[in-house]
């Protein structure tokens, strides 16, 4: 318990916890978007983001381990799974969307398991990785605590998407129709706009997202099936807990859930996934429409 | 499509028939026959604890592998730890299964459509992680193995029964005690307590102005399902020599909501049937494929897509027209 007192082992825990809460946030601001506005939970959002991983380690094969080859890595990663997002969304999701929650529910669970087994029978079943970029390899040192330079990337990425978002959203007319459509979709529909693809834009655009969190995670983590469910669990918690459909509540449980896992394994190392499962049913209890979000109807 | 459902299985004693057909098993088929057919047996009881909360009472609980796996470590602990009797220790699986589920269920019933299954899931994956946790009790990750077998000493007394191996035995025991159970939740959903959670499914908001506290319905709903799903847990811990985290993981809880769908919620013996047909399915594609994942989720995919009333609403549908069809040519 010795450790709890220094400042810097604490320093240590928070930069890990901040990296786990912004990556987790670049998932989960996905996932949330398209339950605000297509009211629906895709479990399969977390095998794009595993689709991403995979494409993002096979360019990086192809293209050569430079700051060049990893952007374009994660380029093509994002735009391909955004790509898939919009096939899934326009030959099957949209026959989905006036099914009982029941049916949506075990939709995108189905294609949990069909993209599983794709993957597997593409890219095999052997852990992949990649090596950080070069120009982001380097760390500093500060009184002794490491900070990776890819860590502080991602940390400020994390914001500056959420920032982004927010402007995209309250400050273009594109943002405006979105959260109409959020609102009430018959109304939106009724006065002009092309409800349908609307909703394939944002889910393409949630997949995109998808697509480049599991690109940006290949660095950090090995590429190995069983990533996507593990991935969507967390995503999950974190959505439920900040709000499913509110962007800064999805910001929140990231941040609530990085910083509860990095500092609860100091105070019950054995019960860190249980601490979070608490989280979240202490959360659905009180407020069941997340910290931040808003009562549905 | 429901009054035809009725017709039907009024007409044809669906529990004899299947207990019949059921106990000669083990005397056509070999030792691999009846490994499938328990596992199918206390996956159909399983199944139909779900569908009492999904198809009667419009409740989607997306955690109940939770009671399924409170049951299972419950009767297996006091078997194996305390030295309690089987039956015994199975009641009390049961009675565990029913009390976590009357502890979570009140604060799940409060709640409603989407948070409803999602509390039901988180509380689940808290079950879950005390038992991969709990070394001392449940044997945390590595699981609680060397489950031992019911003595069954009674079974010697039955003439024919009594000289076969013991997992004919065990077989004979499950389908006695799953059928009284299954028979126990046909009365309950053809009780007036029955009726009035079908009333809640169609309409909670109506059933209370009409004076009934849906709430306290539900509640005991679920507990009554936990239960039920309790005392499968407990024949599954026993069968599978052996109680495991997994038990009460979500894929578990997905496995069983696919098996209730896939046979058909509107009907009662759909559970049964989604049971039957992906336990024999998985068995059967697992021995050509390891992509048995890729195969579920495609039959998903068409169930969802072409046959959301299930194998068993779909069976019905087929009657239906064709007796229409019949009419209309007279």
């Amino acid at each position: 318990m010795a450790e709890l007192l220094d400042p810097f082992f604490l320093l240590g825990q928070l930069r890990s916890g901040l990296t786990t809460a912004m990556f987790l946030f670049l998932i989960a601001s996905g996932l949330s978007l398209i339950f605000g506005v297509l009211k629906i939970i895709n479990f399969a959002h977390g095998s794009l983001y595993m689709i991403g991983a995979y494409i993002a380690w096979n360019m990086t094969v192809i293209l050569g381990r430079t700051s060049i080859g990893f952007l374009g890595a994660v380029v093509v990663a994002s735009l391909s799974v955004a790509v898939l997002g919009g096939i899934v969304e326009r030959l099957l999701l949209r026959y989905m969307y006036k099914r009982p929650e029941l049916y949506q529910l075990l939709f995108t669970y189905a294609l949990v398991l069909i993209f599983s087994d794709v993957c597997k029978y593409i890219w095999g079943t052997q852990p992949h990785s990649v090596s950080r970029p070069p120009l982001l390899a380097g760390s500093f040192d500060f009184y002794g605590v490491r900070f990776p330079h890819y860590d502080l990337f991602i940390i400020a990425l994390g914001p500056l998407i959420a920032f982004g978002f927010w402007v995209f959203l309250n400050r273009t007319s594109y943002g405006r129709i979105i959260r109409a459509a959020a609102l009430d979709r018959e109304m939106l529909g009724a006065l002009g706009t092309n409800v349908a693809s609307l909703y394939t834009g944002m889910f393409v655009l949630a997949a995109f997202l998808a697509g480049l969190s599991g690109a940006l995670v290949t660095p950090i983590k090995s590429v190995v099936p069983g990533m996507d469910v593990e991935i969507i669990i967390e995503a999950f918690i974190v959505v439920v807990i900040g709000g499913l459909g509110s962007l800064w509540g999805t910001l929140l449980g990231s941040l609530i859930y990085g910083l509860t896992l990095a500092f609860g394994i100091l105070i019950f190392p054995r019960f860190s996934i249980f601490a979070a499962f608490v989280i979240m049913a202490v959360v659905l209890i009180v407020r069941p429409w997340g910290l931040l979000g808003r009562p549905m109807k | 499509m429901k009054a035809s459902a009725a017709g039907l299985s009024k007409r044809i004693p669906w529990m004899l028939v299947l207990f019949l057909i059921a106990a000669l098993i083990p005397v056509i088929g070999s030792r691999y026959y009846t490994f499938l057919a328990t596992d199918i047996i206390i996956f159909a009881m399983f199944a139909t604890s779900l569908n009492l909360l999904i198809g009667y009472t419009g409740l989607v609980s997306f955690g109940h592998a939770a009671y399924f796996g409170v049951g299972a470590y419950v009767c297996a602990i006091f078997m194996k730890d305390l030295g309690v009797p089987f039956l015994a220790a199975w009641l009390l699986g049961g009675v565990g299964g029913a009390l976590f589920a009357a502890v979570f269920g009140f604060f799940c019933v409060r709640l409603t459509s989407v948070y409803f299954s999602m509390l039901t899931m988180a509380f689940a994956q808290i079950v879950w992680a005390i038992c991969f946790k709990w070394n001392d009790v449940t044997g945390g990750e590595q699981g609680y193995p060397n489950v031992p077998m019911p003595s069954m000493a009674w079974l010697e007394w039955i003439p024919w029964i009594g000289g076969l191996r013991i997992d004919h035995k065990f077989f004979y025991l499950t389908l006695i005690l799953a059928a009284l159970s299954i028979a126990a939740m046909r009365r309950i959903v053809n009780s007036p307590f029955g009726r009035m959670l079908t009333s809640i499914r169609d309409n909670a908001e109506r059933a209370q102005f009409n004076g009934i506290n849906v709430r306290l319905y539900q509640l005991i709903v679920f507990s009554i399902a936990g239960g039920f799903a309790g005392l499968a847990g407990g024949l599954f811990g026993i069968f599978n020599r052996g109680v495991f985290p997994d038990f009460c993981y979500w894929p578990k809880s997905a496995e069983v909501l696919i098996m209730t769908i896939l046979g058909g919620i509107h009907s009662f013996w759909g559970p049964s049937v989604g049971a039957a047909i992906l336990i024999l399915l998985n068995q059967y594609i697992v021995s050509y494929t390891e992509y048995w994942p890729f195969v579920l989720g495609t039959i998903l995919l068409v169930l969802l897509f072409g046959f959301p009333g299930g194998v068993v609403g779909a069976i019905i549908d087929l009657f239906r027209r064709l007796r229409s069809a019949a009419r209309g040519q007279r």
